[in-house]
């Protein structure tokens, strides 16, 4: 399993920083994200997509993309904004590395920051197909932060 | 995988019959060692399948069968529209018509030794694969609705490869009742410049050449002769099928309390077939059935040119083009009667049998040509229709080797860098924009193509033809 400790997501409310990681699945691959709010585990989800092609340190910020997505609940949300973003990247050419998500009442509201796709610098692995609802899962844990997972098309 | 209430059937059949909410049986394909390697969440996959409305016969796992979405890759099922059967766009895929085509050609192994690396180096150049690479084509809406309805037909009218191409793709190169309105914008954006292009992870354009020859009189009916050159390119219906699938999955999702689906697994999203969002799925899913008949045909010419730049007077004659990702409406024999289906085949290729008449009439006597995808590195086969796979299968057979391990677990074992100086130094050249799509894709990554294919064989889905032997092989 790899994973990543956030290096774009701000301090969350209670002072804790998102994290991700990759978890296996047969042919594909699963991304989940960890944080104190839905909204920050969302985010990191985002940067473990990114990982599964390339890793999100090489990428730079120089362009934002603004993302809304609405859902009826907070599974199909993710299951949105990460489809999302796999279309933002396949029509724009990026790849993104920072996020700032804000989600209230079955609606999220993004900034998705990023650049181009360089083929020599980013050394992309794979292309991604799509999110699926594969293992799809956006949880409050006991401890009280959350967790959104799902499995990647790749 | 877990044997519990499941009792063999023959040497390589293995039944679990209905309990719960299964309507028909699940039947896995597989000897001892497939079986035990294949994950519990397979078995669990099957049965969910086995438990949709007005599925047909049994729920089917192929021997490659492994972890998917909702249906298990290398999962067969087949629906009836007028039982209340489904159309799931999860028993698709979200790879809409991935598939295979082989061409053969009249250059021997040897004729290529002395041109391989520059042969690998032009085809690196001439074909668009991996993140960020885009096609030449670029169309507008109403040449993209041309595209969608007319699949590989379209292409060849555009001057990509020739009419008797078509004779040879699954039906004849053109899908029809694809619905071009079906589709999102999205994914008509998706699209734009991926015409022609190869996309990335398992998809390859692999140099082969025929290493063994087991059934000789099929193999001349089907233009293959030992120690040839073939060429396979296996990729799909790229962004536009990926979002097709990505759309539908969740409208499906969405809509099924409304047509009165209880889900055990959300990925088995899937709607009615008549319905107005299964036809509308279907007619999409057509679509982009068309797209990605219309995208092998356009890489089949990128590849023809540049082998006529290195070898004058290439021919690269088409064998036969099949899909491994798709749902057909298709006439099938059950208990002596006719029935149309709505035959899924996710990771599964239709493997039709001697005499039928969608066979191309010069290889009728020997049935379908089945085309199976090894990894690089490994053999790839060709195999053709056994008239017995009708009744074990819907004429159904394996599509490649499938993952034994995960991609970060490959990551981890191997080095892109060396997997490619190891199969360089036994001959196979790799041409890839990534060195860890490389160590993801390793041979070693994946299940014994070969055992697969003799479980295939012997359990009479699908017959073997030859063997090809990869020498170069352009990766995403």
């Amino acid at each position: 399993m790899i994973d990543g400790r956030a290096r774009s997501a701000g301090p969350a409310a209670d002072g804790g920083v998102g994290v991700w990681e990759h978890f296996a699945h047969g042919a594909d691959i699963g991304v989940r994200g960890r944080g104190a709010t839905a909204a920050q585990a969302f985010e990191q989800a985002a940067l473990a997509l990114t990982a599964v092609v390339t890793d999100p340190a090489l990428v730079r910020q120089v362009t934002a993309v603004p993302i809304r997505c609405r859902a009826p609940d907070l599974e199909l949300l993710l299951y949105d904004w990460l489809n999302t973003l796999v279309f933002q990247m396949a029509t724009q050419h990026l790849l993104f590395s920072a996020f700032d998500v804000r989600i209230a009442d079955g609606d999220l509201e993004a900034e998705a920051r990023g650049e181009p796709v360089d083929v020599e610098r980013h050394a992309p692995a794979v292309e991604v197909k799509g999110a699926t609802l594969t293992e799809l899962a956006v949880r409050q844990c006991d401890d009280g932060r959350w967790r959104a997972q799902c499995v990647l098309d790749v | 995988m877990n044997r519990a209430g499941m009792h063999r059937d023959g040497d390589y059949r293995w039944v679990i019959e209905p309990t719960g909410d299964m309507r028909v049986p699940a039947v896995l394909y597989a000897d001892e060692v497939l079986l035990d390697d294949m994950d519990d969440k397979v078995r669990w996959q099957l049965c969910n399948v086995a438990s949709l409305p007005g599925i047909v016969g049994a729920a089917y796992a192929m021997p490659d069968a492994h972890w998917g979405y909702g249906f298990p890759i290398g999962g067969v099922a087949a629906f009836d529209a007028e039982a209340g059967g489904v159309v799931s766009a999860g028993g698709v895929g979200f790879d809409i018509s991935c598939g295979v085509r082989t061409l053969v050609s009249a250059c021997t192994r040897d004729d290529i030794a002395g041109v391989q690396p520059v042969l690998a180096h032009e085809l690196a150049r001439a074909i668009p694969a991996g993140v960020g690479s885009t096609g030449r084509l670029r169309l507008s809406e109403r040449e993209m609705d041309a595209m969608l309805t007319g699949g590989a037909r379209w292409a060849v009218a555009q001057g990509y490869g020739s009419s008797d191409d078509l004779a040879h793709i699954e039906e004849h190169g053109c899908i029809a009742g694809a619905d071009p309105h079906a589709l999102s914008q999205r994914a008509r954006d998706r699209q734009r410049d991926e015409m022609g292009t190869l996309g990335s992870g398992n998809h390859y354009l692999e140099v082969q050449w025929i290493a063994e020859v087991f059934d000789r009189a099929a193999a001349t009916a089907f233009g293959l002769e030992q120690g040839r050159v073939v060429v396979s390119i296996h990729c799909g219906s790229r962004g536009l099928g990926h979002q097709v699938g990505t759309d539908y999955l969740r409208d499906m999702v969405i809509a099924a309390p409304s047509h009165g689906l209880q889900l055990p697994d959300r990925e088995l999203a899937c709607a009615p077939i008549r319905s107005d969002l299964g036809q509308r799925y279907l007619g999409a899913m057509r679509a982009a059935m068309n797209c990605a008949l219309a995208n092998r045909q356009i890489l089949t010419h990128l590849c023809r040119e540049s082998f006529r730049r290195i070898l004058p007077g290439f021919d690269g004659q088409l064998l036969y083009d099949v899909s491994h990702n798709i749902c057909k409406e298709e006439l099938h024999d059950v208990n002596g009667r006719q029935r149309r289906l709505h035959v899924h085949r996710k990771g599964a290729t239709r493997a039709f049998g001697p005499e039928h008449e969608a066979v191309p009439e010069s290889m009728r006597a020997h049935g379908q040509p089945v085309l199976i995808g090894g990894s690089m590195g490994t053999a790839s086969y060709v195999l053709a229709g056994a008239a017995t796979g009708e009744a074990l299968s819907w004429s159904s057979a394996c599509h490649g080797a499938g993952r034994s391990m995960s991609r970060h677990q490959a990551t981890k074992q191997w080095q892109g860098r060396k997997v490619v100086d190891e199969l360089a130094a036994r001959g196979i050249l790799i041409c890839s924009p990534s060195l860890r799509g490389v160590a993801e894709e390793a041979p070693g990554a994946y299940k014994s193509v070969d055992r697969v294919v003799d479980v295939a064989e012997r359990a009479g889905l699908a017959r073997k033809v030859a063997r090809l032997g990869p020498l170069i092989c352009v990766k995403g």
